[in-house]
């Protein structure tokens, strides 16, 4: 139920963005975000509200920090 | 999909597993941890993460589907008020199926009774707006990351000034229910996987009382494949440490603080109440209802109905999958009398339930 979809802000309204992921666009409350988003960010969707922004900076820390915990003879 | 393929990326996911398996040949005996949120449960169900951890790494459920954690008495209620004249009941879809004392929202539906399926609590109001003689009650279910959409919901309507849109409001939160299980010696979990979600609105800060009080290491975790196997991993580590401290794995969407106005809607709108769980009981502050000032969106106050008393299917033991006392197989009824096209339990109705989940894919939960 917690189901929440990461989609990319395509525009932005008074406290409602359009949001889309693969093509799909659905229309997302902002009434639950405490951060501001612009178009092109990405927010976790969740059943008609925008919960969370997506910090692509973070997003690529812990790609990274994921990539040191392992060792080549780890992938074999 | 961006932030999403990259986490499902085999070299990662494959990577991340071969460090778990290395480093739990560390371990004196076995070790399991407990992914509390049913989201979890399925994302390891559908990924097979478990064919890829060491015999020594087990993963086992919590009472995180909301859905599976409600009780009984709750559809019983429900159904109740669907039947009333004039009314229409507006509902996530995981809802219908649920099996109350005597029948389900869907049974009642086919029986002529309004029963609507909505993907947000905004619908329902606006649902209300375009039925201003039925009354609209929305049901109320899940943790923390649904109920301030439900007390946004109620907040639109009381704003549009709307008589007619209710809440039937049975909503729970983390991480009481964490902390019960802790209490259990019987038990034995090493690490909690922290509900992703959830945790996007408590914040990391919410399990600290639970790794200092019970020593037990939390990682707020993402719900794709190497999010899942990272925080494995970092369980892992904390617990050959023998440190017990609460880290975030998921940390490109859950902040130590949380999400302060999600907090504050939740605080406006309701208020804490002891809550009945599934498989749990009684467990004291674990629920929120409408606050009075808002008691008039509350169908539990305003829409008077004659309840039953509840009846758990006999036979049933989604109560000891939800605490991880037993896996799904080890119930009687699984995949005989219960299956997801006749399901006796909640567990094998819900999407997130482990019985649905080990039921799809066939795996232990």
């Amino acid at each position: 139920m917690c189901l929440g979809v990461p989609m990319q802000v395509v525009e932005l309204h008074d406290d409602v963005v359009v949001a889309e992921i693969d093509g799909v666009r659905r229309e997302a409350s902002l009434m639950m975000l405490g951060e501001a988003v612009t178009v092109g960010d990405y927010v976790i969707v969740h059943a008609g509200f925008a919960i969370s922004r997506i910090d692509p900076h973070e997003a690529e820390e812990t790609l990274k920090l994921m990539r040191e915990l392992f060792k080549p003879e780890d992938m074999a | 999909m961006k932030f999403q393929d990259e986490y499902r990326e085999r070299e990662l996911v494959q990577g991340l597993a071969g460090a778990i398996c290395r480093e739990a040949a560390g371990l004196q005996q076995p070790v399991r941890f407990m992914e509390v949120c049913g989201t979890h449960t399925m994302a390891i169900a559908r990924f097979g993460l478990k064919s890829l951890l060491p015999s020594s790494v087990q993963l086992v459920s919590g009472p995180g589907c909301p859905v599976c954690v409600t009780p009984v008495g709750y559809i019983d209620h429900a159904l109740a008020l669907a039947v009333l004249p004039g009314l229409t009941i507006a509902t996530f879809g995981d809802l219908l199926r649920v099996p109350g004392s005597r029948s389900t929202l869907m049974a009642a539906r086919a029986a002529g009774a309004d029963v609507r399926v909505v993907y947000s609590a905004l619908d329902a109001v606006r649902l209300a707006e375009q039925l201003p003689q039925q009354r609209v009650v929305f049901l109320g279910v899940g943790f923390e990351t649904t109920t301030p959409t439900v007390g946004a919901a109620i907040l639109a309507a009381s704003a549009k000034g709307l008589q007619n849109f209710f809440v039937l409001a049975s909503h729970k939160t983390m991480p009481g229910p964490m902390q019960a299980l802790s209490s259990d010696p019987g038990l034995r979990v090493s690490g909690y996987l922290c509900p992703a979600h959830v945790s996007t609105v408590i914040g990391g800060i919410a399990y600290q009382p639970l790794a200092e009080r019970f020593g037990i290491p939390c990682v707020v975790t993402g719900f794709e494949p190497a999010d899942v196997l990272q925080g494995v991993l970092l369980l892992l580590r904390q617990h050959l440490a023998g440190e017990a401290r609460v880290e975030i794995q998921y940390a490109r969407a859950v902040s130590w603080e949380g999400n302060p106005k999600a907090r504050q809607i939740l605080a406006e709108v309701f208020e804490p109440v002891d809550a009945l769980w599934r498989g749990l009981g009684m467990l004291p502050g674990s629920g929120l209802a409408i606050r009075e000032a808002f008691g008039r969106f509350d169908a539990a106050r305003m829409l008077a109905v004659e309840l039953p008393e509840p009846l758990e299917p006999a036979g049933c033991r989604c109560g000891e999958v939800l605490t991880g006392r037993i896996d799904p197989s080890a119930c009687p009824l699984f995949g005989t009398a219960c299956t997801p096209e006749t399901p006796v339990g909640a567990c094998m109705v819900s999407s997130e339930g482990s019985c649905a989940a080990a039921w799809r894919y066939g795996a232990t939960i």
